[in-house]
C-alpha cells in the first residue's frame, strides 16, 4: 500500500490568537488539502482560559488532528506522543479507506472480528513505522510564551530523536508566529534533524500580538511549495483516496 | 480527556462483560488500574480471576494484543501475562472492546523492595535480565521498563511483568516509554528498539530502587547519573555493571547478568555476615563492598609483616644474648 507523505501541522501555543481571522477555517482549509493540524497548549503558572480551549480543540478538530493541554514540563513527552497518535490516525483512516473499498461500504476497522482486526493492526503499525513525515511546527512567540521557548526548544529536539528512531524518512520545518516583521517567519527550512534549532531558538524575540490564522495560511502555502517542487507524486495519491471513500 | 475516558469506563462492581464474538461472561469485582489506553479490572470467570481490560480505543489494545500473542509463542517465558481472549462487550449505546488476561497478584517492585528489604533487588534483577534476554532474542524489546509495570509474585518469588502498552519490535521506533526510564531523555542514545534500550532501563530501574523518589534530569545527563550511582553505596558496588549499562556497552542481556552474578558472589565472599543470604546471595550488599574486602586484605598483611619482625626481633635478641654470653 502506498500512502506517500503524512503532512502535519504542529501548532504550540499558550492561548487565543487576536489577529488575522479565524484559524479554525484556516484549519478546515489544510484538512481539505491533506494536512493534518495538531494543537498542544503550555501552560506554566498560568492557566488557559475557556475561550482560549476552544479554539485549540477547535483547530484541532477541524484540522483532523489531536489536541492537548499540558504543563511545561510534560511538554516534551506530549510532543511526540501527540506526533505519533495523529500518524496513526491518518493512517487507520487510509487503511478504512481502503477496506471499505475492498469489502464494501460499511466495513470499518472496528467492526471485524478482534482477529482480523489484529492483522490489519498490524499493517498500521508497519506504516506508522515506515511512512515519510513532514511535520511544519509553527511556534507562538507571543509575550506570554517567553520563558516557556527553552522548554519548547528541548521539546523539539526531543520531537527529532523519537521520529528518528523509525525507518522512515522525516522532514522538520519550524515557523515562529509574530515573526519580526511580518506575521509568521521562518526559522528553519525542511530539513531532517532539529539540532540546529539550539542556536536560532535563543536569539528569538518575541512579540505582543497572536497571528494564529495568518501563521497557518503561511504553513499551508509552504507546503504547497515544498509538493510543487517536489512534483506530483504525493497529490497524485490524496486524490486517489479521496475518490474511494 | 482521560478523566472522560475515565469516567466513561467506570462500571460498578458486579456488571457482566459478555463478549459479542467468544460468547464468554465476566463479572466485574473492582479495578485494578487505569493506564494511557484504559481500564484495568479484576474480573470473575469460569476459570476463576482473571484480569479484564478495557479501552476506547480499539486500535491500541489490538496492538497490545499482538504482542502479546507474539508473546504465548516465547517458550518458557513468563514476563508478561498470558492472552485469554479478546472480544467486544455491546451495550445498548456504546461497542467496547476489551482483553481478557492471566491475573497477576502481588506488589509492585518499588513496593516489594521497600517491605522486604534491598538484598532481593539483586535476585529479582537478575530474574528480570534473563527474562530480557528471552524476549530479546525473540525479536522484541520491552520499551516502557519501569517498577510500576512490575510485580513481585510469589511464593516462589518471581518478578513478572504486567503492561506490555511499549513492547516494540526491534529495530523499530520505541512505542511507549517513561522519561526516568528513557535513555533519549538522558541524552544517552536514540530510541530505536534494541537489547541496549532495555538495558539502559534496568540500570535505570535499578537506580530508582535506591532513589524511590527519582529526579529530574538537570544539565548533563551522564554527569548527574555518575553522581547519583556513588552517592549510595549498594549502586556504587555495581557501578561499572551500571556504567556499562547506561553507556549502551553491552549488548545483550546476559552478558550484564553474568557481569551482575559476578560481582554479587564476589562481593559476599568473606563477610561473616552473609550467612542469612537468600540462595546465595547476601541480604545486606552495602557491606559486602569490594572496598571492605581489600581493606581486609590490607589488614591481614600488615599482621603478617608485624609476625615476620617479631620473629626476627627475638631470634636476633637471642643471638645477641649468645653472642654476649660467649664473648664474656
Amino acid at each position: 500500500m502506498k500512502t506517500g507523505t503524512l503532512k502535519q501541522i504542529l501548532l504550540i501555543t499558550d492561548g487565543c490568537s487576536n489577529q488575522g481571522g479565524d484559524p479554525v477555517a484556516m484549519a478546515a482549509l489544510a484538512k481539505e488539502q491533506g494536512i493534518t493540524i495538531n494543537v498542544i497548549g503550555v501552560m506554566e503558572n498560568d492557566v488557559i482560559d475557556e475561550k482560549g480551549m476552544q479554539e485549540i480543540e477547535g483547530i484541532s478538530m477541524s484540522g483532523g488532528g489531536i489536541s492537548q493541554i499540558v504543563y511545561a514540563q510534560s511538554l516534551s513527552q506530549t510532543v511526540q506522543m501527540v506526533t505519533r497518535k495523529a500518524m496513526t490516525q491518518t493512517l487507520q483512516g487510509v487503511v478504512n479507506r481502503e477496506l471499505k473499498h475492498i469489502l464494501g461500504r460499511n466495513t470499518s476497522m472496528e467492526e471485524l472480528p478482534p482477529d482480523q482486526r489484529g492483522e490489519v493492526m498490524e499493517v498500521v503499525d508497519e506504516l506508522g513505522e515506515t511512512v515519510d513525515l513532514d511535520v511544519l511546527i509553527l511556534v507562538d512567540t507571543s509575550a506570554s510564551m517567553k520563558h516557556k521557548l527553552p522548554t519548547v526548544k528541548e521539546a523539539l529536539l526531543d520531537l527529532s530523536l523519537s521520529l528518528n528512531a523509525r525507518m522512515g524518512n522525516n522532514q522538520f520545518s519550524v515557523f515562529v508566529f509574530p515573526g519580526k516583521r511580518k506575521d509568521v517567519e521562518k526559522l528553519l527550512d525542511w530539513t531532517p534533524r532539529l539540532e540546529s534549532l539550539t542556536s536560532i531558538f535563543s536569539k528569538l524575540s518575541v512579540g505582543g500580538i497572536t497571528p494564529t490564522a495568518p501563521a497557518i495560511k503561511e504553513a499551508i502555502a509552504y507546503f504547497n511549495k515544498k509538493r510543487s517542487l517536489r512534483g506530483l507524486l504525493s497529490r497524485d495519491d490524496e486524490q486517489y483516496f479521496e475518490e474511494s471513500i | 480527556m482521560n478523566n472522560t475516558l475515565k469516567s466513561q469506563y467506570k462500571f460498578r462492581p458486579g456488571t457482566v462483560i459478555n463478549g459479542k464474538w467468544n460468547k464468554n461472561y465476566y463479572t466485574l469485582i473492582h479495578e485494578l488500574g487505569y493506564g494511557a489506553n484504559g481500564m484495568v479490572y479484576l474480573a470473575e470467570s469460569k476459570q476463576g480471576y482473571v484480569a479484564l481490560k478495557m479501552s476506547d480505543n480499539a486500535m491500541s489494545i489490538t496492538s497490545e494484543v499482538n504482542v502479546l500473542k507474539s508473546f504465548s509463542k516465547v517458550p518458557g517465558s513468563t514476563l508478561g501475562p498470558s492472552l485469554l481472549e479478546i472480544d467486544d462487550w455491546e451495550t445498548q449505546n456504546n461497542r467496547i472492546p476489551f482483553y481478557v488476561m492471566e491475573y497477576i497478584h502481588g506488589p509492585d517492585l518499588l513496593t516489594f523492595v521497600q517491605k522486604k528489604g534491598s538484598g532481593w533487588s539483586d535476585v529479582l534483577i537478575l530474574q528480570l535480565l534473563s527474562d530480557l534476554d528471552r524476549l530479546h532474542q525473540e525479536g522484541w524489546v520491552f520499551g516502557d521498563l519501569k517498577p510500576e509495570n512490575l510485580i513481585v509474585t510469589g511464593p516462589p518469588t518471581r518478578i513478572r511483568c504486567i503492561d506490555v502498552g511499549g513492547t516494540t519490535m526491534i529495530g523499530r521506533a520505541i512505542k511507549e516509554y517513561t522519561e526516568f526510564f528513557d535513555r533519549g531523555y538522558w541524552g544517552a542514545g536514540s530510541r530505536k528498539a534494541e537489547p541496549s534500550y532495555d538495558l539502559f532501563a534496568a540500570a535505570m530501574v535499578m537506580i530508582n530502587l535506591a532513589y524511590p523518589k527519582r529526579f529530574q534530569k538537570q544539565g548533563d545527563g551522564f554527569i548527574q547519573l555518575k553522581k547519583a550511582i556513588q552517592a549510595k553505596p549498594e549502586l556504587a558496588e555495581h557501578r561499572e555493571i551500571l556504567w556499562k549499562a547506561i553507556n549502551g556497552k553491552y549488548s545483550n542481556a546476559l552478558e550484564m547478568r553474568k557481569d551482575l552474578l559476578k560481582n554479587i558472589s564476589h562481593g559476599s565472599v568473606g563477610n561473616p555476615d552473609s550467612s542469612s543470604s537468600v540462595k546465595g546471595i547476601s541480604t545486606k550488599p552495602k557491606k559486602t563492598g569490594s572496598a571492605s574486602r581489600v581493606k581486609r586484605r590490607r589488614q591481614s598483611k600488615f599482621t603478617s609483616f608485624l609476625e615476620t619482625i617479631m620473629i626476627i626481633l627475638v631470634i636476633s635478641f637471642l643471638y645477641i644474648l649468645y653472642v654476649y654470653d660467649h664473648l664474656m
